[in-house]
């Protein structure tokens, strides 16, 4: 029997109020891939952070290599051997591929840089992941997927056996993801232990050998044998019941045009876009990475300034320079990054929900009214189903889907008429992403024309009416709802289409 | 269970000593002074103290809300000197105190102006921009005034710096007037609500609908406005505008915010926490002056006190958080 490298042993964390994980245990071993899975707040993130020394265990500990221990911080699980590839990466994108790869670890005789060294060692590891990029290249003119494969090699340089992946495909395109499970593949060929935690189905059962399923801080099992399970085995394990349909797509009747676009193209929407989304449709806007889909959006909601084009709203052309003039007409967006773009940090969940429809129930326009605020946010949390302990709860410690709902709550805190969701489930585990498609459905059912952004191709084939398919920049074709498949449209969304 | 109930009580302290542990640590020192410092807790000690930190809790009031905002306003000091010098020339000149008075508030609404200007429609940073008006707010203060101390000759002006109601003199009436509004303006009013959101993530304010451009002009407006103001005062009090005057008082202010918890981070911020650090600031330094402590080992002093607030408020949210 081979002997697992990696053993949590009966790990607990818990923060004030909140136990983030009950006694999870389980093995991992050399030269496999282990999948982490379960719903947002399950308690994967934790257990990353317990791996990576940020956090410490309340109870239990870890065992590598054989020998029991705890890491205290960040520096001890590295020397361990462990390296976390995060959704966020840790990268300086002013500097050099070199100087990132050996970032804290730069060669240097008396603390002048030894370049030559430098170079040569980062050219070891580019090759070794088949990077056809120059050392000397500045990280800012890579792209995401290129950013990642430096930070695995990165990993590799300091000597990591452990290395977990954190949401690695997020952000990544096709042929990205691809080369990345091609190194993934290697790296267990090679007899290191790999952590992957992803939402994707697909991914998981393309790239693992074995899955542990937690649910709400709990292990709930490890499949060892993945030619026994199916996808509604994982899903019933990770939130204990069969979901079957998560769209619950059922087709309803559209009214007039409710947002047209002619020759619409912004500062950074380079291409010259014409659409026209009617009451109660569900747009669905698939692309793949760099496409100009979230480009396109920020134009329409006034974030990114147009350059040309109209944009009519129930017939009438409308002016829309700033995102407070989209949503005083009722345009309004939520935004791809939810962290960057969509929350206040600082605030609660009731201000977050609050912070733009207050303008309409103010005393004298300025002051606030403390009985509609708490009312709506209230209601916002009711209807939304936003999981806080209360409204006063600050929003950065609930998990990325009650955010997302907390911000979708926002927005029905208005009267609005035109719906723009990029990403609407980015990082979101499978019965909140569920909860959001049902609410699209029931905004389109009210008449609200609703355009979806998203990369992920089962989602935007089971939420839309119509997909728009974009590619550098450019509207490739549209396809109804009855002729979609995922082959038409990732091909319209690759392809060079060919002048006939 | 006791063991949530317990997490529970310990939440609601660490809530508890946010928005008040810098006030009761003010109560510490001050029963501490009243108690160990001979002449502390005297009438005419109190009065001098509460004169002391009027000036510094005025013009923390506009800080506040540049800090909550993410900024910085380094220019508070010279529009100080500056607006006193004006009013000092405009008095002499017109033989009016309101007339006077309103030019002095204008001089630091238009530095204001061009503060929030710069900074909210180009886009040039807080502290550069307010570094280089600090400058010139400076120079025009010596410009003005020929680089001399100007005698106001109408003495009704100074009663704005000696006259009582009610036996409390008038700069600590407008302080608390000031605090009063600010700490208004901050938790009920969107103006306050948007300067703490767009402190916490500008991008996501905007995002949200927010007017950033605009409230970031009229948050320096009201910077340069209520520091004219404290300057106008203190021109009051000295019988005549000195351009020499409040050299660093800009640190005083910031350090009062972030003695009290105001996060330079932006985002963070009470109208408690510039009450707690104005009269923390205040009293130690008073009672430093009392003990006969040299000038130069209070500066000493003052930054130790900074330093180790800002460290402790640091370990103290890595205690709550573990």
């Amino acid at each position: 029997m081979q002997v697992p490298y990696l053993e949590f042993d009966n790990v607990s964390k818990s923060f004030p109020g909140v136990k983030a994980l009950q006694n999870v245990s389980f093995k991992c071993y050399e030269g496999k891939v282990h999948a982490l899975m379960g719903e947002n707040g399950a308690g994967k993130s934790t257990l990353l952070k317990i791996l990576s020394g940020n956090y410490l265990p309340t109870e239990g500990k870890l065992s590598v290599g054989g020998r029991q221990l705890v890491f205290r911080n960040t520096k001890e699980a590295l020397l361990a051997g462990v390296a976390i590839i995060y959704q966020e990466l840790n990268i300086v994108p002013e500097m050099t591929v070199a100087e990132n790869l050996c970032l804290g670890q730069l060669p240097h005789s008396f603390g002048i840089v030894n370049k030559a060294e430098l170079i040569e060692r980062t050219q070891k590891y580019l090759d070794k992941l088949d990077l056809n990029i120059s050392p000397d290249t500045p990280l800012k003119e890579l792209s995401i997927g290129q950013w990642q494969m430096i930070e695995i090699a990165k990993a590799l340089s300091r000597g990591a056996k452990i290395i977990a992946f954190d949401e690695p495909t997020s952000s990544l395109s096709a042929p990205e993801i691809e080369k990345l499970f091609s190194v993934i593949n290697e790296l267990r060929d090679e007899g290191k232990v790999i952590l992957y935690v992803s939402h994707r189905m697909e991914e998981i059962f393309r790239i693992s050998d074995e899955i542990t399923v937690l649910k709400d801080g709990q292990f709930v099992e490890t499949f060892s044998d993945l030619s026994k399970i199916t996808n509604d085995d994982l899903v019933r394990s990770m939130v204990g019941r069969n979901l079957g349909d998560i769209y619950h797509y059922r087709p309803r009747e559209v009214g007039d045009t409710r947002l047209k676009i002619t020759h619409l193209s912004g500062q950074k929407l380079k291409g010259d876009f014409s659409l026209t989304v009617r009451a109660g449709e569900v747009l669905g806007l698939f692309g793949l990475v760099g496409a100009g889909r979230s480009e396109l959006l920020k134009v329409i909601f006034g974030a990114d300034p147009s350059v040309s084009g109209t944009i009519e709203l129930d017939g009438k052309t409308i002016s829309v320079r700033s995102p407070k003039e989209a949503i005083e007409q009722g345009i309004v967006l939520c935004p791809e990054d939810r962290k960057k773009e969509g929350i206040i940090p600082t605030a609660t969940v009731g201000e977050n929900i609050n912070i733009s429809a207050r303008r309409s129930h103010n005393f004298l326009k300025f002051i606030i009214n403390e009985k509609w605020e708490k009312k709506n946010a209230e209601q916002q949390r009711q209807q939304m189903n936003v999981k806080t302990p209360s409204i006063q709860q600050l929003i950065v410690n609930l998990s990325g889907g009650n955010q997302q709902k907390a911000i979708l709550g926002r927005w029905l805190s208005e009267d609005i008429k035109v719906l723009l969701l990029d990403e609407p489930t980015r990082g979101i585990d499978v019965g909140a992403k569920s909860e959001i498609y049902d609410l699209i459905f029931k905004l389109a059912d009210q008449k609200l024309a609703i355009i979806v952004v998203s990369s992920d191709l089962p989602e935007v084939i089971g939420v839309s009416d119509r997909i728009m398919v974009m590619r550098s920049h450019q509207i490739t074709g549209v396809i109804e709802r009855a002729d979609a498949t995922e082959e038409k449209v990732l091909k319209l969304a690759m392809v060079e289409s060919k002048a006939a | 269970m006791t063991s949530t109930t317990q997490e529970k009580s310990a939440g609601s302290f660490s809530k508890i000593w946010n928005a008040y542990g810098m006030l009761l640590i003010f109560a510490v020192i001050f029963v501490c002074s009243c108690l160990f410092i001979p002449n502390f807790a005297t009438v005419v000690n109190m009065k001098g103290l509460g004169l002391a930190i009027s000036m510094s809790g005025i013009v923390a009031c506009g800080m506040l809300f540049c800090l909550a905002a993410g900024e910085i306003d380094l220019s508070v000091a010279s529009v100080i000197a500056c607006a006193g010098v004006v009013t000092a020339v405009v008095i002499n000149m017109t033989q009016s105190v309101s007339v006077g008075i309103l030019a002095g508030l204008g001089l630091g609404i238009a530095v204001g102006l061009i503060n929030g200007f710069v900074i909210a429609k180009l886009k040039i940073n807080s502290l550069i921009t307010t570094l280089a008006t600090m400058q010139i707010a400076r120079g025009l203060g010596y410009i003005i005034s020929d680089g001399k101390a100007v005698g106001i000759t109408k003495e009704e002006f100074f009663e704005l710096g000696y006259q009582d109601i009610f036996g409390v003199p008038l700069p600590i009436v407008f302080t608390i007037i000031c605090i009063a509004i600010f700490g208004f303006l901050l938790s009920k009013t969107t103006y306050g609500r948007n300067t703490l959101a767009i402190g916490g993530n500008q991008e996501a304010s905007r995002l949200a609908g927010i007017n950033v451009d605009r409230t970031k002009l009229i948050i320096f407006v009201v910077s340069g406005f209520v520091s004219a103001l404290a300057g106008v005062i203190l021109a009051a009090r000295m019988t005549s505008g000195q351009p020499m005057t409040s050299v660093g008082f800009e640190l005083v202010a910031i350090s009062a915010c972030v003695l009290g918890g105001v996060s330079l981070n932006g985002g963070v911020a009470k109208i408690s926490f510039i009450i707690a650090g104005v009269l923390i600031l205040g009293t130690i330094e008073n009672a430093m002056n009392l003990l006969n402590i040299s000038p130069f080992a209070q500066y000493v002093v003052r930054g130790l006190i900074l330093l180790i607030a800002v460290i402790f408020d640091k370990y103290k949210q890595k205690f709550i958080k573990s």
